[in-house]
Parts: structure tokens; C-alpha cells; sequence
């Protein structure tokens, strides 16, 4: 059990017969999520890992009963590729394509608002409740079912801290990457909702980095809404302003967007913040109910 | 991306927004044709990717052409906020009724597009917004319909009192908007946005950033990417699809993914080193890319120990260990090398460095990687020092 996906989870491959689509639907193939078909235009009848092309969203829904789709297909066709599944019905949508242009996902979001899709990314490794259903590229195999709840903007930095996690022997309910873009469907806050409402989470990993407000609000939110325990850390204190660090949102610019600011505000809404990536497990550890 | 003002300029002049005459020069001696060619006063700016050109002395008015290749002179000698000036812009200088701020950048909140303007202009706007928030006009950008003329109209009404200089401003304001759709800004601005003594709206600056996720569908736009504004280094890893920014420090990190690159560095902080650059090899990662990475890094001669940390999800570390195998014997390279492989392929990666002639200290944790690379670093420079 956890948030956004589980057992129940249908899930249908946009872009399937990609390189990276292909390759990534026989991972989680392999891992037991139930992928139920997948999409690319012009190539229905096809197969990839034994399971069925489509050519649109809405023949794939009609035909499997799919309820969430992940999406691997280019930036140029991406927001594209989420609008459909928005009009299909999609109740959940996880965008994991890198590069989307900023004024597409406006009009993306544009599109999501009255609709009943929650969409998770773009720019993000997606979703995954432990022992049940990967939902993304993260490696399957560094996860343990369990309590703690980890919401990420980052991908890689996330593996380290899930591996921590398992290595101390503490579990996962949940871990969802929200991605690093400017535009993201799903926020901190979303996530932090969710985790509280979810019975199966004890302890909250919120992993953010420089750029942008959305810790600061989490922050506000964590104090207002959140009872459990949160453990963060902020990456990017050593950054200099006003560079690009990799990800589109991680920047610092008009005295915005610093670490510290990030630091200090979750301190004071009660959450316990690691100084160093290294020490998320061991502080985890510390809170976890034996 | 960064465009230029003069770049910006014309862009703006192509949407028939109101500029003054100016041209481009890279010498005194043109910046003398150009300001004989407009006439009268003009004013000598330099073009530099870098805010502040005026208090930095980059901004300067001439009376006469002699006069401008002179100060064009000086302004060639300048280095702004660490940018050397290779380009010059000689504008017609106007008489300045009053200054204004418009412009349109992402509200990240909003998750739309936001119409920023003040009659404060001419200014830094971030210091406006937050001494004085009322002298701000804010506004979001429906995007289904766009700017409407209507909605240009009262943002521009509350800007100007005078009728007939807010209907110029609007006809403005909806030609950047214009602009921000069909080019894949991610901010665009005019600061300051004039009236001249006989009551015209001009554009007397322009600042436009391109949103790098967009530049596939701007090819007329990346071509106007200055060579200078990046070094031979960050071309070469924009290139190759690797995010890298220099640092001022002496360990090298090579790392897969922006979140894990930036605490590396974080980390190495911690511990007592200095970081030499921020570098994410990206995704699939190629044995090829690791010894651009590798090259990218060594060329910085503070580098003297190199920190691999990498956590393998789509990248393979075989793919890794192959390509710091490769680098090393054709590179050469001397440099102590901590390698942590971790995730996907872990056990092959260890492998073939073990089973390598190659040197390079294995680690398990992120703390020994980068402890380790501190160590190294040291030592290496104590070395080179005795």
C-alpha cells in the first residue's frame, strides 16, 4: 500500500515502442507492474514485452481499463502526449520525458485544470510503491516495501537516499519524484497531503533543492497540515547564483531560490533537516517506530 | 539563452515595436562610421550577457563621432561582472520624458505566463518590487486567449494617465506577448520603455532570455548563440548533452544527475574541499561521454584529484567503468581518480576497474568518494609544491 499507484494500477506506456519506452517497459515488466498495453501512433498490432500497441490513448483505454499512463515519449510530441491522456480520462499521468518546452506545460496545465487527471513530472523519474508497482526508471531493486513516504525533486539523489534507507533496513510506502522543471503538475504539497492521509506512512523524506518556492511552501503547509515526522534536505548550497545547476528550476536568481532560505524555513515549520546528504538515513532511523 | 540587446532590438523592430536607430560595431573605428551615419549624440553601450553595463561604465553618451569611437574605446577595455566587451551597440540618444518598466516572465506559482510593468522604470525592477510592491502592476496570461488588446489596454491605463501614451504602451505590451508565444521566451523585457518630448513610446532597451527547452523549434535563434558567452569547455559539454558549470575549486566531480551532482558538491563543501564544477553526465550515459566529461574537467588546470559518483538507474556503470578506462589510456591522465559505482551494473562496473591496469581508488559511500577526493587533492598538491 501507499500513494498514487499499488497493485490495482493499470499502466498504460506512452511512446512504448522507443528506445527508451521499450527499454524501460520490460524493467518494469520485470519489477510486476501491471503494464496493460502501450501507445505510439501508426504502430497498433504491434507488441513490445508481449504486450499490446495502440495507436491512441482512448483505443488503449477501451481495451485494457488502463488508469494511469507514463510517458516516454520526445519533448517535441510530449505535452501533446499528456493533453491526450487528459482527454481520454486518464486519472493519473506520469510525464518522465526531460526537455519539455516551458510554454507547452502552461498549456498544459491550462488543459488539466477541470479535468480529473493528476499528472506527476515532466523531468521526473516517476512513481513507486515498493513490492508493487514502478512506475519510471528508477531501479526497481534498491526499494524495500515499508512506512516512509519520500518525495523528491531530484532523481539520482533520490536512489541515494532510498539506498540508505534500505541498507538501514527501513522500507518505503511511496517514493515519487516530482521532477526539476520551472512547470510541474504535481508539488511538494500534493505529496505531502497525500502521505499524511495515507495510513501505511509513518515518516516523511522530502528531498528539494535550490530554485523556486516550492520548499518554502511545503514549509507552510508542513506546519499547518502535516503531523508526522519530516526529515529534508536541501541540495545546492554550494551552487553560485545565477548558474544553471543542470535541472531547468535550479537556479538562483533575485535573491530567490537560496538554500538557506529553503533551510530556514523548514526548520522552523518543525522539520528536521540534514546537513549532509549522508546522514538522511541514519536521522530516518532515529524516527522510524521499531 | 541569453540574447543580446541589439539582438533583442531587432527582433523587437521585426514586430514593429518602436526603437531608436542603432547598429552593432566590434571596433572604435566602426562605432565612428555608424555614429557619423545616425547623427548627432549618440549613446555607446556594450553588449554583454551581464546587468548593471551602466554603473560598470559600459554605457556612454557621445556629442560627435570622434567622441564616440573614444568612448567606444574605453568601453572595449572593460570587463563586466567577468565578461570581456567584443561588441558595441551606437544608438540615436532621445530626450527622456519618463521611464517605465514592461515585461513578461513565468510565474512558476501560477504556472503562467506574468505581465509585469511599473512606472518606475529604468531601474533594477526587482528593487521596485520589493520597496515599493504598489508601484507594480501584475497581471496573468489566460493561455487559451492570450493577451487580449483589451487586457493590454488596462494594464497600460494604470501605467500611464495620459490616454493616448497608454494605447501606444498596449499596442507594445500585446507585441510582446506576441514575441514571448512565438519564441519561446522565458522572460522579455523593456526597461526602461520611454516617452520622448513629443510624446512617443520607444523601446530604449531589450532584454530577451530564450527558454532552452524550446531552442529545438528556434533554429533562427540559436544561430544568434554569441561564441563568446560560453567557453570552448561548455560548448564542447552542451554539445555532448552533459550539464557543466566551472567552479573555483580543485576537486573534479563527475556525477549522473543534477540533484546527486549539486550535493556532491554540497558535500565536498562540508568536508573541507572545494568543488572544481558542477557535472552531470545525464541519463544514458555512453562510455564516450565519460571521457568528454573527463576532458571537459581536466582542461581546468586547478583540478587535481577527480570524484566519479555515480548512481546507477538508466546509467549503466559497465558503461562508466569502460569510459574512465578508455579516458585514462588515451588521455593519459594522471590525476588521482575515486571512483564510487553504485545501482545498475554495479558488480561489472567494479570489474573492469579491478581487472584494469588503470589506476583508481574504489569507494563505497558518497562520504568516502568524497573524502577520499579531498585526501587526493591534497596530497597531489603538496606534492606538486615540494
Amino acid at each position: 500500500m501507499g500513494i498514487l499507484v499499488g497493485k490495482d494500477t493499470k499502466v498504460l506506456v506512452q511512446g512504448i515502442t522507443g528506445r527508451d519506452g521499450s527499454f524501460h517497459t520490460e524493467k518494469m515488466v520485470e519489477y510486476g507492474t501491471n503494464i496493460v498495453g502501450g501507445v505510439t501512433p501508426k504502430k497498433a498490432g504491434q507488441e513490445v514485452a508481449g504486450k499490446p500497441v495502440f495507436n491512441t490513448v482512448k483505443d488503449a483505454v477501451a481495451a485494457t481499463g488502463a488508469n494511469a499512463s507514463v510517458i516516454y515519449v520526445p519533448p517535441p510530441f510530449a505535452a501533446g502526449a499528456i493533453i491526450e491522456a487528459v482527454e481520454a480520462g486518464m486519472p493519473f499521468v506520469a510525464c518522465i520525458t526531460e526537455g519539455v518546452p516551458v510554454s507547452d506545460m502552461v498549456n498544459v496545465w491550462d488543459a488539466l485544470k477541470g479535468s480529473e487527471t493528476r499528472l506527476l513530472g515532466p523531468n521526473c523519474p516517476g512513481v513507486i510503491t515498493p513490492g508493487e508497482c514502478k512506475m519510471g526508471i528508477m531501479p526497481g531493486h534498491i526499494h524495500l516495501p515499508g512506512n516512509v513516504g519520500v518525495v523528491s525533486r531530484s532523481g539520482t539523489l533520490t536512489y541515494e537516499v532510498v539506498d540508505q534507507l534500505t541498507r538501514a533496513g527501513i522500507g518505503q510506502s511511496t517514493c515519487v519524484g516530482i521532477g526539476g522543471d520551472p512547470i510541474i503538475g504535481t508539488k511538494f504539497v500534493d505529496v505531502l497531503d497525500l502521505f499524511e492521509k495515507d495510513p501505511h506512512t509513518t515518516t516523511i523524506v522530502m528531498i528539494g533543492e535550490i530554485g523556486g518556492t516550492d520548499e518554502e511552501v511545503a514549509a507552510e503547509f508542513i506546519s499547518k497540515n502535516v503531523t508526522k515526522p519530516v526529515v529534508s534536505f536541501i541540495a545546492g548550497s554550494s551552487a553560485p547564483p545565477g548558474q544553471k545547476m543542470g535541472h531547468a528550476g535550479a537556479i538562483v536568481s533575485g535573491g530567490s531560490g537560496k538554500a538557506e532560505d529553503k533551510v530556514e524555513a523548514l526548520t522552523k515549520a518543525g522539520v528536521k533537516v540534514a546537513v549532509t546528504p549522508t546522514e538522511i538515513g541514519s536521522m530516518v532511523a532515529g524516527l522510524v517506530p521499531a | 539563452m541569453n540574447l543580446h540587446e541589439y539582438q533583442g532590438r531587432e527582433i523587437f523592430a521585426a514586430y514593429d515595436i518602436p526603437v531608436l536607430r542603432a547598429e552593432v560595431a566590434s571596433t572604435p573605428d566602426e562605432v565612428r562610421e555608424i555614429a557619423a551615419r545616425i547623427g548627432g549624440t549618440v549613446v555607446v553601450k556594450a553588449q554583454v550577457h551581464a546587468g548593471g553595463r551602466g554603473k560598470a561604465g559600459g554605457v556612454k553618451l557621445a556629442e560627435n563621432p570622434d567622441q564616440a569611437a573614444e568612448v567606444a574605446k574605453a568601453i572595449f577595455k572593460l570587463k563586466i561582472k567577468g565578461w570581456p566587451v567584443k561588441k558595441v551597440m551606437v544608438a540615436e540618444a532621445s530626450e527622456i520624458a519618463s521611464e517605465a518598466y514592461f515585461g513578461i516572465t513565468l510565474d512558476r506559482e501560477a504556472r503562467r505566463n506574468v505581465v509585469i510593468c511599473s512606472a518606475a522604470g529604468g531601474i533594477d525592477i526587482e528593487e521596485v518590487a520589493a520597496k515599493t510592491p504598489d508601484k507594480i502592476v501584475r497581471h496573468l496570461v489566460n493561455p487559451s486567449t492570450g493577451l487580449t488588446d483589451a487586457e493590454a489596454l488596462d494594464i497600460a491605463k494604470r501605467v500611464y494617465s495620459d490616454e493616448k501614451t497608454a494605447q501606444q504602451a498596449a499596442v507594445i505590451l500585446s507585441k510582446l506577448a506576441k514575441i514571448a508565444k512565438e519564441k519561446d521566451t522565458s522572460l522579455i523585457e523593456i526597461n526602461p520603455l520611454i516617452v520622448d518630448e513629443t510624446g512617443k513610446v520607444i523601446a530604449l532597451d531589450a532584454k530577451v532570455v530564450i527558454d532552452d527547452n524550446g531552442l529545438f523549434r528556434q533554429p533562427e535563434l540559436e544561430k544568434l548563440r554569441d561564441p563568446d558567452s560560453e567557453t570552448k569547455w561548455e560548448r564542447m559539454a552542451r554539445e555532448k548533452g552533459l550539464s557543466y558549470v566551472k567552479l573555483d575549486g580543485d576537486v573534479g566531480c563527475v556525477v549522473n544527475g543534477a540533484g546527486l551532482a549539486m550535493a556532491t558538491m554540497d558535500l565536498i563543501k562540508y568536508y573541507g574541499g572545494n568543488p572544481a564544477n558542477f557535472l552531470d553526465i545525464g541519463g544514458s550515459s555512453s562510455p564516450g561521454k565519460v571521457l568528454t566529461a573527463m576532458q571537459i574537467i581536466l582542461a581546468d588546470k586547478n583540478v587535481k584529484s577527480i570524484v566519479f559518483n555515480i548512481f546507477g538507474g538508466i546509467t549503466r556503470c559497465d558503461d562508466v567503468a569502460r569510459g574512465i578506462v578508455d579516458a585514462v589510456k588515451k588521455g593519459k591522465i594522471e590525476h588521482p581518480i575515486v571512483v564510487r559505482l553504485t545501482g545498475t551494473n554495479e558488480e561489472e562496473g567494479r570489474k573492469i576497474l579491478a581487472d584494469s591496469d588503470v589506476k583508481v581508488t574504489p569507494a563505497v559511500t558518497m562520504d568516502e568518494v568524497v573524502q577520499q577526493g579531498i585526501r587526493l587533492a591534497l596530497q597531489n598538491k603538496i606534492a606538486a609544491a615540494s
